[in-house]
């Protein structure tokens, strides 16, 4: 899996990164097949940005070996670049020029054709719902507008392999739907999409494959369903009146299943759901700790996130 | 859009390694050419700057009102202080103060680099297939643009507040060549100091500085020879000095720089502010482009 095959438009063989004493990356392998979306998952500071800039050549790696279309990264990073596409975590587009002239300056530094650059920009303005406000200085637009601008600016010389860097944080619901919506079509015509994001949600929505990253190292990866379902079937949740409570009923629920405290919920992982949730009603009883909401769910990846990255007392 | 139509270019482009950039040679994107074009990209973002100049008068505002304080102060307030008998003290000074400005003004361009480091503007430029020199050269290219304008104010200042040239107008012009392009030997150090600590404000503090000795310890606005002796050997010798008495003596007539003192022929003290020019370009130039390269 992690073998450079033919078929990988994105692959990383043992990266490494420190930055002095900080180790950043450490011994990451992953391969994503073209028309594929890899999203990696993981908290602030876990080195997804540093994954991604040692892949759209902004960085070199201390070690290791990385392809992106087939093209060896350190050997000839210019050649690389002319098939991918970054956008980043802020938008970087230059706020004093208009949309059109963003978009306009990308096209020219992509060489792209002379005679098809006003038509790219007018397509990509229209498909990023940009035509109207077109011709007024970026520093007017909304932050959902300039998301897509970048993603727009991104897109211009039509790569076919694309990097986000958390392309949706600090968006409004309705500003980060439009974008998953975005996404999703590019990836439906056939492009390769290498996704950072600390959204479980975001990951669930769009990624084939989900590789979660912390400490600058793999801790685990697999689709969105089996890392769910590595985490056992069900989830018994209780709700208590204060953290006090919860901390209190933790010990008493432990024996009905695996039990995790977040603030005043007690989240158990259970085999079977109706029986522990009379287990976990009899219990709680029995030690005389009331409850005020008790939930039976299917995992999230928000439960895979928190055990895995330890975030969870144990 | 189709994957198989990607994967195979791509696979030609890897075949040839660096090759992918020869003639007839599929590139790598078969849309795009994957070689950096340095002019094209340069003029390019030059473009792009000078839209930034013109979209945003408030720098240029702020750019001027400084050195014109500067005029009025030192023309009105200091100026009576000055006594050098046949060389009135507004032509002295008007030389002094271009200078300062073009000075001040590459200062410019190390807080627009370390902005657009900071807005990941230049990650979105590193990657690109670009050429890596253009962002700094578009950077340069069009604060000189801004220095032709803002120079042009300062003379109009200068003429309102009684200077005049002495020694012809291709003199004259000659000077204004030499202030530009101390303008952009500067550029390349401001803009190397704007990459380096990639924060505006740090890198405005970070250049006063640099500045003030080679502004005020230097021939702008006093004879050098009024300064301590210990003083003397840099107030003299620095490159901001060199192009002020360069320019000062394209500008004053021979009697005049007889009485300050300039012997040196015109054409060695215009030699010697352009080795300054060439050198400081070549130096920091050099290294400017080598930070841009490596820049996290």
């Amino acid at each position: 899996m992690t073998s450079t095959s033919p078929e990988a438009a994105i692959s990383a063989v043992g990266l490494k990164k420190s930055f002095g004493d900080v180790v950043a990356v450490t011994d990451v392998s992953l391969s994503v097949p073209t028309g594929t979306v890899l999203g990696l998952l993981g908290p602030n500071g876990a080195g997804k940005t540093t994954i991604v800039r040692m892949l759209t050549t902004l960085l070199s790696p201390d070690g290791g070996e990385l392809r992106v279309a087939g093209i060896d990264v350190t050997a000839d990073p210019m050649a690389v670049r002319s098939v991918i596409g970054l956008a980043g975590q802020y938008a970087a587009v230059d706020e004093n020029l208009t949309g059109r002239e963003n978009l306009r300056m990308v096209a020219k530094l992509t060489h792209l054709p002379k005679a098809s650059i006003a038509p790219r920009v007018d397509e990509l303005l229209e498909r990023f719902k940009l035509t109207d406000a077109a011709d007024r200085p970026v520093r007017t637009y909304s932050g959902g507008m300039r998301r897509r601008l970048d993603l727009g600016a991104a897109l211009v010389h039509e790569p076919p392999v694309l990097f986000l860097d958390e392309p949706t944080t600090g968006l409004d619901p309705a500003s980060r739907n439009d974008l998953w919506s975005v996404i999703e079509d590019l990836v439906a015509g056939g492009t390769t999409v290498l996704l950072t994001t600390q959204y479980l949600e975001e990951a669930d929505r769009l990624a084939d494959r989900i590789i979660v990253i912390d400490k600058g190292g793999i801790i685990a990866e697999g689709t969105a369903a089996e890392l769910k379902s590595s985490l056992g079937q069900t989830i018994v949740e209780v709700d208590f009146d204060g953290t006090e409570l919860a901390e209190r009923a933790k010990p008493v629920l432990a024996t009905v299943g695996e039990a995790s405290v977040l603030t005043t919920t007690v989240s158990l992982q259970v085999k079977d759901g109706s029986a522990a949730l009379f287990a976990t009603v009899r219990a709680l009883d029995a030690a005389g700790i009331p409850a005020r909401n008790v939930v039976v769910r299917e995992p999230s990846l928000d439960d895979v996130f928190l055990r895995l990255t330890g975030d969870v007392a144990s | 859009m189709s994957a198989t139509t990607h994967n195979k270019g791509n696979t030609t482009g890897n075949d040839i390694g660096a090759g992918s950039a020869m003639a007839g040679t599929p590139s790598a994107n078969p849309r795009v050419l994957n070689r950096p074009r340095v002019v094209a990209d340069a003029i390019t973002i030059t473009q792009r700057n000078l839209i930034t100049i013109a979209r945003v008068p408030q720098l240029l505002v702020f750019a001027t009102i400084q050195p014109i304080i500067f005029v009025l102060m030192f023309r009105y307030v200091f100026g009576g202080a000055y006594g050098i008998p046949g060389v009135p003290y507004v032509d002295f000074l008007m030389p002094g103060i271009f200078a300062q400005t073009v000075a001040f003004g590459a200062i410019g361009t190390g807080i627009g680099l370390s902005e657009d480091l900071s807005k990941g503007l230049i990650d979105r430029f590193r990657s690109l297939p670009m050429a890596p020199s253009a962002v700094l050269v578009g950077r340069t290219t069009a604060d000189v643009v801004r220095n032709i304008f803002v120079q042009t104010l300062m003379v109009a200042v200068g003429v309102l507040v009684g200077f005049r040239i002495h020694n012809g107008i291709p003199n004259f012009l000659v000077a204004m060549l030499l202030l530009l392009g101390f303008g952009f030997a500067l550029s390349w150090l401001f803009g190397l100091i704007g990459l380096a600590l990639k924060n505006a404000e740090t890198t405005q503090a970070a250049s006063f500085p640099i500045m003030a000795p080679l502004v005020f310890a230097s021939a702008a606005f006093v004879d050098v020879r009024t300064m301590p002796g210990w003083l003397q050997p840099w107030a003299r010798n620095q490159p901001l000095s060199a192009i002020i008495t360069a320019v000062r003596r394209l500008i004053l007539n021979e009697q005049q720089a007889q009485l300050l003192g300039l012997t040196e022929s015109t054409a060695s003290l215009v030699l010697k502010a352009i080795a300054w020019i060439v050198g400081l370009t070549l130096v920091f130039g050099t290294l400017a482009i080598r930070k841009y390269r490596r820049v996290v």
